[in-house]
């Protein structure tokens, strides 16, 4: 979404200049925004780098993306490893500093950031270069030290080799003998039948590290004289502190200090045991004056009378009042889909160190620049002056790409608070994720559509009713056009099916929950309303849903592909045991194609078991294949969780939820067989961290319809009356 | 003070009786390896073996461990925890990687006691311990793999 949006604000990357300094120290290949060349040698290329190759023969890439799981880091080494022709055992990553000058996303503009499945999209080119420039400096530095022609020379899995003398030589031994070189301005890539890496399932890179508890992530981060802070936050969004009694707090063993902060109080202790029993103990008179106060059962009410007016228009094609009054059949529903929390396993927190002049911030940071500016005028520093240092990620699915860096600025304003009186380890409890907001807006969407004499889909209304993502961050200018948040309407304005008269139109009501993008964003919501009606539709023309929709999908041939895949390899069609049933659907998002195939069962007692999802994507061009399948696990397991039963509701304000218990996550036990096929293609490759999410919750609805006759309207299913065995 | 045998030392930490087990390892002793990830025996994050026994160490207090063995992710060394984590590398089954450490101390601790779970008893000693990234299928296959490793 951000990806395809903010692509216009796309600063040009024309000026693609290296620089190689090949001291004695390390041949490092940089990337520069401006377009004066680099001398070689120049300390700004060191500065600037996307790859370091050091005399002790390692490769380290450099990774402008952080880590969350979804597999980045081994996808940026990949790039740069191919190109280089570097032996990918020789190869390790490290995390870029804060700089948007040169790490911005490139889809983004200005901007150091991840999300919206566009790490790999907006690199791909970028580091392939910068792979590939370096790997032209070797050979040069090869052919001067050898006396030979550069032409003569190739590289294999990291050597470079003269064939007809015999002489070999590893990168690290070249790099002395690239001093002084510079490098080639446009670097000849590879042709892509020749890629030895990109498109093979190569091991990850952080895998040896997350299976002996030796990765670092901010939870793991130890300063010296580092003390902990858990903040009390008040149970209404939009709160605030009205007074505060410390003296039980002061009392825990540990507890050093109490005091304000922006979000709530602030427990300052030895350990992160004394800081919570401090919390626990800390009494505090809220100012409500300001506070949301309703429950989501008044909001769905607001919402449902808004959705007998009219919204802003997102989408006019035709006229749908017209084609609605003389269609053959009419479908229509009202879809109901609550807050969700994206509650990542690691809880959020963030370490900071705050001194005069500086300051240093350890968190696995999605929006390094924001989170860096944020932190400086809170501390009252430069940008410049304040270090991010990115580490692993724990999950994040959303919730760490906070357009106001929400829990950094925190973890700023509780070192502030002490005046950087010692480094500051800002935790978050699992009850204060739960509870703390920035949710998947709770959205309403009412759908009416029709088919004509022949079956075919004719009219397509669709009002949707949400709380805009993006209204009030820095966002807003470049994603809300003529009152659209575009993040509430995709998935729906750009439907895929060929429908001559459709409407799409969008109430954004101000509630004061404060909300986020999750796992998907608005296709979250949209690809399921859309999938549920669709498979309406076929039902009342009386057609197969798969080969319904392949007739309206004649414009899109990539939804139609992945369709079919799915449907073939789920064997669609054929004979199941008695009481299983099949559902699908396909959507797209971040423009990568998926249809999946749910197959269910009513099990003994009359619960739903989901025993298989088949899944096929197209995501152009797979960087590495088994991230891909990793990615569609995940995105299915995460989706099929949340739509069984987790829901973020509110009671006269406040969060009903705390904790895993009550928000449960899927399990192990409940985890259907899964499997995923790639398209096979070489279209430029888009994301896959989010686009496995959206297809699953419809696919597994539409076939519990097929089982039991039963359609849901409102999630999570739990609350439509299904059980789950 | 309390004493605590963990990774085959004893050591002592000036902590509250009620700190959790969890804390003392993470803050007091700053072993790492061992997470939280909900402080209420919901996400098994904070597993760890006491006396060979996986065990949440949120819910266990420095005060009722006394005299027993704990073993965290950093003090794993047995061939079953060489083949869960061999298993677990080969087939890249970490994402964020956050549970990864409770998934291989549940896993260790499942294969020592059955070294040839089914499905069943996979899920059965499993179920206590989320992925959030939803690594669900290859921590099953990884489990079958260590268990044919073991085997050998
Ligand atoms: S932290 Fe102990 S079970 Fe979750
Ligand atoms: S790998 Fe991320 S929670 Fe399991």
């Amino acid at each position: 979404m951000l990806k395809s949006l903010l692509k216009e604000q796309q600063t040009s990357r024309r000026g693609f200049l290296l620089g190689a300094s090949g001291t004695a120290a390390a041949l490092v290949v940089g990337f520069r925004p401006s377009v004066a060349p680099l001398a070689a040698g120049d300390a700004e290329a060191v500065h600037n780098p996307f790859v370091k190759i050091t005399p002790d023969n390692k490769v380290t890439v450099v990774a402008k993306h952080f880590e969350t799981g979804q597999g980045t880091s081994t996808g940026l080494s990949t790039l740069v490893a191919e190109e280089l022709d570097a032996d990918w055992d020789q190869v390790l990553v490290e995390w870029a500093p804060a700089d948007a000058k040169v790490y911005n996303n490139l889809h983004w503009g200005a901007f150091q950031g991840t999300g919206g499945s566009s790490a790999i999209a907006n690199s791909f080119m970028q580091y392939r270069k910068a792979g590939a420039a370096a790997r032209d400096i070797l050979v040069r530095a090869a052919a001067g030290a050898w006396k030979l022609p550069a032409s003569d020379i190739k590289v294999e899995k990291g050597r470079l080799i003269h064939d007809a003398s015999g002489q070999s030589a590893s990168f690290g031994e070249m790099v002395p003998h690239a001093a002084g070189l510079q490098a080639v301005e446009e670097p000849v890539l590879k042709d892509p039948a020749k890629f030895e890496l990109i498109g093979k399932a190569i091991p990850r890179k952080d895998t040896p590290a997350k299976t002996t508890g030796q990765a670092v992530f901010a939870m793991d981060v130890r300063v010296p004289d580092m003390i902990t802070a858990v903040i009390q936050r008040p149970p209404k969004f939009g709160a605030k502190v009205a007074s505060f009694d410390a003296a039980e707090a002061l009392k825990v063993r540990g507890v050093i200090d109490v005091k304000a902060v922006g979000s709530g109080v602030a427990i300052y202790a030895r350990n992160t045991w004394a800081a919570i029993k401090g919390r626990d103990a800390l009494s505090v008179e809220w100012d409500e004056a300001e506070a949301e106060t309703r429950g989501s059962e008044e909001i769905f009410a607001e919402y449902e009378a808004l959705a007998k007016q009219p919204g802003a228009i997102a989408r006019q094609d035709g006229d749908v009042g017209t084609a609605l009054a003389q269609a053959s059949k009419k479908v229509s529903a009202t879809f109901r889909f609550p807050y969700l929390a994206h509650t990542p396993m690691e809880p959020l927190n963030c370490v900071i160190r705050s001194e005069a002049q500086s300051a240093e911030v350890w968190t696995g940071s999605q929006f390094p620049t924001i989170e860096q500016g944020v932190t400086a005028a809170i501390l009252g520093l430069k940008p410049e002056e304040v270090t991010i240092h990115t580490v692993y990620a724990g999950g994040s699915f959303g919730r760490r790409a906070t357009p106001n860096a929400d829990y950094v600025a925190e973890a700023a304003m509780v070192a502030k608070a002490i005046d950087g009186r010692a480094p500051v380890h800002l935790v978050w409890t699992r009850e204060d994720d739960v509870k703390g907001g920035f949710y998947r807006p709770l959205n309403l969407h009412r759908v009416e559509a029709g088919i004509d004499g022949e079956g075919q889909p004719s009219a397509w209304h669709q009002r949707i009713v949400g709380q805009s993502i993006l209204a009030g961050t820095p966002f807003e200018g470049f994603l809300i056009k003529d009152g659209i948040d575009a993040t509430s309407v995709e998935g729906a304005q750009n439907l895929a099916y060929d429908v001559p008269n459709i409407t799409v139109d969008l109430h954004s009501p101000k509630v004061g929950v404060p909300v986020l993008w999750w796992r998907a964003v608005g296709h979250t919501h949209t690809g399921y309303s859309t999938e549920v009606i669709v498979d309406m539709l076929a039902e009342a023309a009386g057609q197969d849903p798969v080969a319904y929709r392949l007739k309206q999908m004649k414009n899109h041939p990539r939804h139609a592909g992945v369709l079919k895949l799915a449907a073939e390899k789920a064997n669609w069609g054929g004979d199941l045991p008695e009481g299983w049933a099949r559902g699908v659907a396909v959507h797209e998002s971040f423009n990568s194609y998926v249809a999946q195939v749910a197959e269910v069962a009513i099990e003994e007692g009359g619960g739903i078991k989901v025993k298989r999802i088949v899944c096929a994507v197209d995501c152009g061009l797979a960087v590495n294949p088994d991230v891909v399948v990793a990615q569609m696990e995940s995105g299915i397991i995460y989706g099929l969780g949340t739509a069984i039963r987790n829901a973020i509701t509110l009671d006269g304000g406040e969060v009903d939820q705390d904790n895993f218990p009550d928000y449960e996550p899927l399990r192990i036990s409940e985890t259907p067989e899964i499997e995923v096929h790639i398209v096979n293609s070489t279209e430029a490759p888009t994301g896959v961290g989010e686009p496995g999410t959206p297809p699953v919750a419809p696919a597994v609805a539409n076939a519990i319809y097929a089982a039991m006759g039963k359609r849901i309207f409102t999630l999570p299913f739990s609350e439509s009356g299904i059980e789950f065995a | 003070m309390y004493e605590l045998k963990i990774n085959g030392e004893t050591r002592s930490v000036d902590v509250d009786g009620d700190t959790p087990l969890l804390w003392v390892i993470r803050d007091e002793l700053n072993l790492t390896g061992t997470k939280f990830g909900c402080g209420v025996a919901a996400c098994g994050a904070c597993t760890v073996h006491v006396d060979g026994a996986p065990t949440r160490s949120c819910q266990l207090a420095i005060e009722d461990a006394a005299g027993v063995e704990v073993t965290t992710i950093e003090g794993l060394n047995s061939p079953v925890a060489e083949a869960v984590q061999a298993a677990w590398q080969e087939m890249d089954v970490p994402q964020c990687g956050y549970c990864q450490s409770g998934q291989i101390m549940q896993a260790v601790g499942l294969l020592s006691e059955n070294p040839k779970p089914s499905d069943e008893d996979i899920d059965d000693s499993m179920a206590g311990n989320i992925c959030r990234c939803g690594t669900y299928v290859r921590i099953r296959g990884a489990i079958h793999k260590a268990a044919g490793k073991l085997e050998i």
